[in-house]
């Protein structure tokens, strides 16, 4: 950001401290991720950079605790891993079919109770997770579902939703009716019109939704916490007990793989958003 | 005259009016029932536990189903003197089979929340009851320890009887019920709750304002740059956003730690001495920064969100018209950035209200919240009722910032993301 020539020089030393200000801030945000990746290649057991990691001699690093996150006798990281994939996928189906749907509906004009509805759509975003934990847990408890991966799913779902909802919302804003009314006039039924012409176009949102729907699941504890029996165990269930009891570097192998797959994440992400905007014509 | 009057009809002879209703209520229909999955679903798993959580909190009937006698008998008494030989018969019966069914410990437990003594005294009475002879059990249980003749722990006793009980939202504002059924408050020192209120809202008050301070400059730089750079900024932004939670915990407790990167750093500028490093980790230090860093982006992004809508040409005008940047920035650009103040602020605050996983990882025993204390009863000490009245009073706190927000900015003007 170039000032321009005539600046005073009390206004550039302002700018350039405001420059600092933001670099101090970006790093804060950014730094503590790049921790991690060094750390978890560290050839021995303490989580602290090593004599020999500062000079970078090579034998300080191994891929040890990699290999024990994949390997390793006790490790309860691939139940947790199949069990969090599992889940999560099975939460983010449920939250997108419902939420979708809900989405469509409000989004027509002819909804009653718009203001109402949409408020106890989005309520799970809105209460402090804690108390959503205590009252399902007590409603799973109630029907036999606590323990099970049903419960968690289904728990799941409600967390997942309003992401969905407000996005696919969000996306209908900008939705030209008059495509559907087309396709009805020539004589297509409502369900083929919803395949063919409202869910390509409305794709974008419902993926992103869906991705936040995915990630909530997969990173959620706190309902897990209170849900999970042995065997439902999670990824994050088991980082939150590595990080409570033993703090064992198999933990920052595990916390660099989230972190890839969250990268991952913003790459679709970016990729969607650049789709969604050549759909609607907006190019910069 | 007449085709003034006339109503227009539809080709099926249905005046047109009717017709449109007809389509209008067949659409409202078609709405409801593709929002009704969802809704019914959150009312049943969500919204119907949640405010069953009020009965729960207030539930009491453990104590009455264990007692049933005693306190069918204790109807008559006036609470005054001790009771009659009828209770002290109802009591014997109900403890007896309480003691049978080796049920006894959680009566004694719970009578000792009321009153402190009782737990002996019933751990005594369970012991000498084998061997009461039949008739005059008042005498026999008043001999057992002097305090059953002691009027106070009868009373306690019938305080129990309803089955239900507002004394867990009292617990909850450390206060209690004392024998004379007044409200009062508990002595200076054991005043714990109130503690824990004020620093959960500290907290979350603070987190905020850090966030705000710290967010407001970078979102400021990421809305003014050209694209080409602010998307590649926008990434240090979104990548910890899309990170889990616990990893970012996670690497806040290496660098916090006592050989962490941090302390080593301030050793190595000579800020502290290496013998003595100081703790930022396990109190409220190391809170406050994990805290601020995690809810970060939170803030940024619906600032950045409206902080791009505004015009540049706004800030030029102010400055053409002989503001300061300075003043054209008080003046013209921060009112326009309110409602992604408002939006921002509303956001970190309420999710650092309820936050309970990093500050029980990086809190120690002075930077735990309100949440933490609601787990910690789920838990621990299974006293569900306790917990459901916590989360029921954090859930009105909660409402209550959306209520004022929404009186002075207005719930329609937030904008997320």
């Amino acid at each position: 950001m170039a000032l321009p020539k005539y600046t005073e020089p009390h206004y550039r030393i302002w700018h350039y401290f405001y420059l600092f200000i933001c670099g101090c801030v970006f790093f804060f945000l950014i730094a503590p991720l790049f921790v991690i990746f060094p750390l978890s290649f560290n050839a021995e057991e303490f989580l602290v950079f090593s004599e020999g990691m500062k000079r970078l001699d090579p034998d300080a690093f191994s891929l040890r605790w990699y290999h024990d996150m994949v390997y390793g006798t006790k490790n309860p990281w691939g139940l947790a891993a199949k069990n969090s994939f599992f889940i999560a996928t099975f939460a983010t189906l449920g939250s997108v079919i419902l939420g979708t749907v809900a989405a469509l509906g409000l989004s027509s004009r002819h909804m009653p109770y718009k203001g109402i509805i949409m408020a106890t759509l989005i309520s799970p975003m809105i209460v402090p997770l804690i108390i959503s934990g205590v009252a399902i847990f007590f409603f799973m408890a109630k029907v036999g579902l606590a323990a099970t991966h049903t419960g968690i799913i289904l728990a799941h779902i409600i967390l997942g939703t309003p992401f969905v909802v407000i996005t696919v919302t969000a996306t209908l804003s900008g939705f030209d009716h008059s495509l559907t009314k087309a396709a009805t006039s020539l004589g297509s039924n409502p369900v083929n019109t919803f395949m063919k012409i409202t869910l390509p176009l409305i794709l974008p949102g419902v993926i992103s939704g869906g991705l936040f729907a995915f990630v909530t699941s997969f990173d959620e504890v706190v309902i897990v916490l209170f849900l999970a029996g042995l065997d439902n165990t999670t990824i994050p269930i088991q980082m939150w007990t590595g990080l409570r009891e033993q703090l064992s570097p198999t933990i920052l192998a595990v916390a660099t793989c989230l972190i890839v797959l969250s990268i991952l994440i913003l790459v679709i992400l970016e990729l969607l958003r650049r789709r969604s905007e050549r759909i609607r014509g907006i190019s910069r | 005259m007449s085709s003034e009057t006339q109503k227009i009809l539809t080709t099926g002879g249905i005046p047109l009016e009717e017709s449109l209703k007809k389509v209008e209520k067949r659409n409202k229909i078609k709405a409801f029932l593709l929002v009704s999955p969802l809704l019914f679903f959150l009312i049943i798993a969500y919204i119907s536990p949640i405010v069953g959580l009020l009965f729960t909190s207030i539930d009491d009937r453990m104590v009455t189903n264990m007692l049933p006698k005693t306190f069918k008998a204790m109807k008559q008494w006036d609470g005054k003197d001790l009771p009659s030989e009828e209770v002290f018969e109802a009591f014997y019966q109900d403890y007896k089979i309480l003691v049978e069914e080796k049920k006894h410990g959680k009566l004694s437990t719970q009578m000792n929340y009321e009153k402190n003594g009782f737990k002996s005294i019933l751990k005594k009475l369970a012991r000498k009851m084998k061997k009461f002879e039949k008739g005059n059990y008042k005498e026999q249980i008043m001999a057992v320890h002097k305090r059953w003749a002691a009027v106070e722990y009868w009373r306690a006793l019938k305080r129990r009887a309803p089955t239900y009980t507002y004394s867990k939202y009292l617990k909850g504002m450390d206060m209690y019920e004392n024998e004379d059924g007044k409200i009062v408050q508990v002595p200076e020192e054991r005043r714990i709750y109130k503690i824990l209120w004020l620093r959960t809202l500290e907290i979350a008050f603070f987190v905020t304002l850090f966030c705000f301070l710290m967010a407001y400059p970078i979102a400021h730089l990421l809305a003014t740059l050209p694209t080409k750079y602010s998307n590649l900024l926008m990434i240090c932004v979104l990548l910890p956003f899309w990170t889990s939670l616990l990893v970012r915990t996670a690497s806040w407790m290496i660098l916090l730690q006592q050989q962490g990167i941090v302390n080593d750093v301030f050793v190595w500028t000579g800020l502290v001495a290496d013998d003595n490093r100081p703790e930022m980790m396990y109190n409220k230090t190391g809170t406050y920064v994990a805290m601020t860093q995690i809810l970060l982006p939170f803030m940024v992004l619906p600032l950045y969100s409206v902080m791009k809508t505004i015009s540049p040409s706004l800030m030029r005008a102010g400055k053409s018209l002989g503001g300061t940047p300075l003043i054209t920035f008080w003046k013209v650009y921060f009112p326009l950035t309110i409602p992604g103040i408002g939006a921002g602020c509303l956001l970190v605050f309420i999710i650092a209200i309820g936050y309970y996983i990093t500050p029980e990882l990086v809190g120690g025993a002075s930077g735990t919240l309100i949440s933490n204390q609601i787990a910690y009863h789920m838990k621990s000490t299974l006293d569900w009722s306790f917990a459901s009245a916590m989360g029921l009073m954090l859930l009105t706190g909660v409402l209550v910032v959306y209520w004022v927000y929404n009186k002075l900015v207005g719930i329609d003007n937030i904008k997320f993301g």
